[in-house]
């Protein structure tokens, strides 16, 4: 009885082994290189499940040039140096085409040398603070002009807020876009007493003291208004504490650029009605387009709860551009994909179209949002135009003569304008 | 030239702000209404000055759906309703003009008159004006203090009016401030003094406000006006500090009694029976994720969830104890290196089965209404309630454990194991036993600590994670094996860290006290509270 089991077993094993190696001869592989395990599962297990998504309908529509996609997913845990480990086996052993991966930038700063040295293909789908810029790499995430300034742009002129919060989790996105956005805030005029900049650690969950600081901070006459970078899992207890210190979204409105429709779906979104959030997509946002996606990605997950968010819909636009970057080409050769890649449009769920830029950036709308009780956003302001992703932010000395620009005869992420030079590898 | 202009738009900005926009004028309140679908962001405001100048009973009605979130609009003919929610998930729909209830309307037929927060803003404002004569007293109170902010939109008139038929105590007192204030906005020097005078003992950051503004306008202000002012905030920042002092203490108690609750169970797991347990932050994982099981199964009880939960939590993290301890601890005694990677072991298959279970995802637990919202002592200085609870609910849970040590039969059994297994052994205590209980004693109060927490922060399979190296460090601060230790330790790095926070920063707060303890363990490697005795050794 055992010994039969035994042998099926094996030449079930046996059998779908040869099937895969048949089949990987005419297989374009696609990486997926996010975490399933540790603290960053919660975000990534499901950009990992919308690539999945997307392969499983390109297949549907029969692959690309002629091949069907396999996706070859690894689990590089939350640790950041598993994640270059995981590149080098996805790109040495597996010969992958692209990789679509990474959420913190710790991770994406991880798998940057060992993808420039093999020569990989990577999008990368969320927000963060910029000063990169790599060949190998594309960007469909905001960068924070595409962000953090339009926001602030919107609390200074609509809301008229002259006196400015700004709370990050103590890492390097949050240190670096409060930098910018300091600059950005001094050039506009704002004194430094004006100006609140506080840390917090990961994972902080007493606000107490933060929150009496910026109530007092706040109660000097001029409106007010927080600009937050805390992130994830360290909001609830943040909002909870400004909902029962009596701060509402009326005096001290709070903008946040990592709270979106994933994260609010853990959250009692009682105390956060009527902060802000800034993003590129919302799932509110009413196009044919955008309900077609939820009502696939709803299909997929198998589940009516589940929400869309804004690194979904760059993973989306990321991996449409890959798609058709290659049926162009007509190849997945790394370095004519990658040519190919820019100046590629795809249409946004949201409306109008997203354009790769030669700096390996996207031009999108900025949208900013009010959150509402059941847990979407609500859009109250946007861009009347696409903004085009700048790689190094023209607010900071340090970065304010570099730019970026893949396409001959420049071919150099971090050219210097004022001495003509590229500066080299980054 | 470019300057000229910025300077110009500036200050038309500043002028479009700080000027209400100009109202607009209605025939009636149907006329006004059925402007309503029409409106955006920039002229919604100025209908709703139009609408508040009318004199309609409807209006207060609207204002507060409109705030709410609550007007919508027929996308054929622009009929407006109100749609209010109920408990029940349906919706109910009414006419605005007519006040009738409306059966044959479907949600998906209606489009939301959209507001933001500036405008809720200004409904805020317009309804204080409307409020200020409402018979309930602490709406009163609300519109008054509204007002507070800008005096001037309130007429001589109607705060004479108010003043003379006011009735109730607190209202009263920001009705003399409101009128305060108009006195010292006078142009003459005596009557300045005589606001000021009054003004003396207000905590109204509103009030404070006025003053900072006042006390740099050097034209309008004669010279002695000025001194004056200078001392009324002298006076009044004097009292400021002092409850901001009290307010941190405050701050640091209720951090203190959080960590209080996270390490008591470790106290007696740890300190009394010398299991390193590193799944101790799993268990009060389990607790919380109880209190968010509770909420599913019981969806009416949401009030009394908590009250449920603390027990259940117990039960829950009580018994997964019991079973650690029946199962990996019990034979790895006196081999603290094996206890300690087998407990982490533990800890990792725990979180990957709640993982397994309820999905990676942080889990929403609802804060009951009781514990929502503060308890305003005066205008600087509130307390938050969930704090204050949990204040008085870790000190109970603190004192009834010291008294199950100390009065009750298994309490003296666990202090005897402890102190001398084999005597005990010797006494016909059966140790096996009082081991199993002791640590399921430890672990269901890890299990109560983590329905508090479920309060205070994310439910999620990381939540013990971010405990348990406090609750080590509160253990061994305080003096292994001491409970009154545990007490004192949890509270005074509770309250060091709120001072210091101010500061530092929390970042470097947090570092000041490790290295501290680092240094304070090298000079007392027992602790604050050493177990002295023969027990010892």
């Amino acid at each position: 009885m055992k010994l039969r089991k035994l042998i099926v077993a094996g030449s079930l094993i046996a059998s779908s082994l040869t099937t895969q190696l048949a089949l990987a001869a005419d297989t374009i592989k696609v990486g997926v290189l996010h975490s399933l395990s540790g603290t960053m599962a919660i975000s990534e297990t499901t950009l990992k499940d919308t690539v999945l998504m997307m392969i499983e309908e390109q297949n549907k529509m029969g692959g690309l040039l002629g091949k069907k996609l396999e996706a070859v997913v690894v689990d590089p845990a939350s640790n950041w140096p598993l994640f270059a480990e995981k590149t080098r086996e996805l790109l040495a052993k597996d010969k992958v085409d692209v990789i679509f991966g990474c959420w913190t930038s710790v991770s994406r700063k991880s798998v940057l040398p060992v993808i420039e040295e093999l020569n990989g293909l990577m999008f990368y789908p969320v927000q963060y603070e910029g000063e990169e810029s790599s060949k190998n790499v594309f960007y469909t995430g905001a960068a924070p002009n595409q962000q953090a300034i339009p926001a602030v742009d919107y609390l200074m002129n609509d809301i008229g807020a002259t006196r400015w919060v700004l709370l990050g989790t103590d890492y390097v996105y949050p240190r670096t876009t409060n930098k910018i956005l300091e600059a950005y805030l001094k050039s506009k005029g704002v004194k430094d007493a004006d100006i609140m900049i506080n840390y917090t650690p990961f994972g902080h969950s007493d606000w107490q003291g933060i929150v009496s600081d910026v109530k007092k901070f706040g109660s000097a006459g001029k409106k007010t208004a927080v600009v937050s970078t805390v992130n994830g899992d360290a909001n609830i207890p943040f909002y909870k504490e400004l909902g029962n210190q009596g701060i509402s979204a009326e005096d001290i409105p709070v903008v946040a650029f990592s709270v979106g429709e994933e994260e609010l779906s853990g959250f009692d979104t009682k105390p956060l009605v009527g902060h802000l959030a800034a993003w590129n997509y919302f799932q509110s946002i009413e196009t044919e387009a955008n309900s077609e996606f939820i009502a696939s990605w709803k299909k997929y997950i198998k589940d009516d709860k589940r929400v869309t968010n804004d690194p979904m819909e760059a993973t989306y636009i990321g991996f449409k551009m890959w798609a058709k970057a290659v049926e162009k080409v007509g190849t997945t050769d790394v370095d004519a994909v990658e040519q190919a890649l820019i100046g590629v449009t795809v249409p946004n769920l949201t409306g109008g179209t997203a354009v790769m830029n030669p700096n390996h950036h996207l031009s999108k709308p900025v949208f900013i949002g009010e959150i509402q009780d059941d847990g979407q956003v609500e859009v109250v302001w946007q861009t009347p135009d696409t903004v085009r992703g700048d790689a190094w932010s023209d607010f900071l000395p340090s970065s304010k003569n570099l730019m970026s620009d893949w396409t001959p005869p420049m071919s150099c992420g971090n050219y210097d304008v004022s001495t003509g030079k590229c500066a080299g590898k980054m | 030239m470019t300057l000229i202009k910025a300077l110009l738009k500036l200050t038309l900005i500043s002028v479009s702000l700080s000027a209400p926009l100009k109202a607009a004028e209605f025939e009636n309140f149907e006329s006004a209404v059925s402007e309503l679908p029409q409106t955006d962001f920039k002229t919604l405001p100025a209908l709703l000055e139009g609408i508040a100048e009318l004199d309609d009973p409807r209006i207060s009605a609207l204002l507060k759906h409109l705030s709410d979130g609550e007007v919508y609009f027929l996308k054929s003919d622009k009929k407006v309703f109100y749609v209010v929610d109920q408990a029940d998930g349906s919706a109910q729909i009414v006419d605005v003009l007519s006040g009738d209830k409306v059966a044959d309307i479907e949600k998906k037929q209606l489009n939301k008159v959209k507001t933001n927060n500036s405008i809720r803003k200004g409904i805020g404002q317009l309804q204080a004006q409307l409020n200020i004569n409402h018979p309930d007293p602490d709406i009163r109170l609300t519109a008054a203090r509204e007002m507070l902010a800008d005096v001037s939109r309130m007429s001589d008139k109607r705060l004479k009016s108010r003043l003379d038929k006011e009735s109730d105590g607190d209202v009263l007192e920001v009705l003399t401030l409101i009128s305060a204030l108009k006195q010292f906005t006078q142009d003459d020097t005596e009557s300045q003094f005589a606001a000021l005078e009054q003004l003396d003992s207000t905590l109204e950051p509103d009030v404070r406000q006025v003053l900072i503004t006042a006390s740099l306008d050097t034209e309008n202000y004669a010279p002695e006006v000025l001194a004056k002012i200078k001392d009324t905030m002298a006076s009044i920042d004097n009292q400021r500090n002092l409850y901001s002092y009290a307010e941190n203490i405050f701050f640091g108690l209720s951090l203190g009694s959080v960590l209080l609750l996270a390490a008591i169970g470790l106290a007696i797991t740890f300190g009394v029976m010398g299991v390193i347990n590193m799944a101790h932050g799993e268990m009060i994982m389990l607790g919380a994720y109880t209190t968010y099981v509770i909420q599913q199964w019981f969806p009416n009880l949401i009030e009394y969830s908590l009250l449920i939960a603390v027990p259940a939590a117990f039960i829950v993290s009580g018994t997964v104890g019991i079973i650690i301890e029946r199962s990996v601890i019990q034979f790895l005694k006196g081999r603290p290196l094996e206890t300690l990677l087998a407990t982490f072991g533990v800890s990792l298959i725990l979180q990957q089965l709640v993982r397994t279970v309820f999905s990676p995802l942080n889990r929403q637990v609802i804060a009951p209404e009781w514990m929502s919202g503060s308890w305003q002592i005066n205008p600087v200085f509130s307390v938050t309630f969930n704090r204050l609870y949990i204040i008085v609910f870790s000190l109970v849970v603190f004192f009834m454990l010291l008294i199950f040590l100390k009065k009750s039969a298994l309490g003296l059994h666990v202090r005897a194991v402890a102190q001398n297994r084999d005597m005990a052994r010797a006494l016909s205590i059966r140790s096996n036993w009082v081991d199993a209980a002791t640590f399921g004693l430890g672990s269901g109060i890890a299990g109560i600590a983590g329905v508090v927490l479920s309060q205070l922060t994310n439910v999620g399979p990381n939540l013990g994670q971010a405990y348990i190296i406090d609750s080590f460090l509160v253990v061994v601060f305080g003096g292994v094996g001491n409970l009154w230790g545990t007490l004192v330790s949890a509270m005074t790095l509770g309250v060091l860290n709120k001072f210091l926070e101010p500061l530092t920063g929390p970042v470097m707060a947090t570092i000041i006290v490790l290295v501290g303890l680092v240094f304070f363990i090298q000079k007392r490697p027992m602790g604050l509270f050493p177990q002295k005795g023969r027990a010892v050794e």
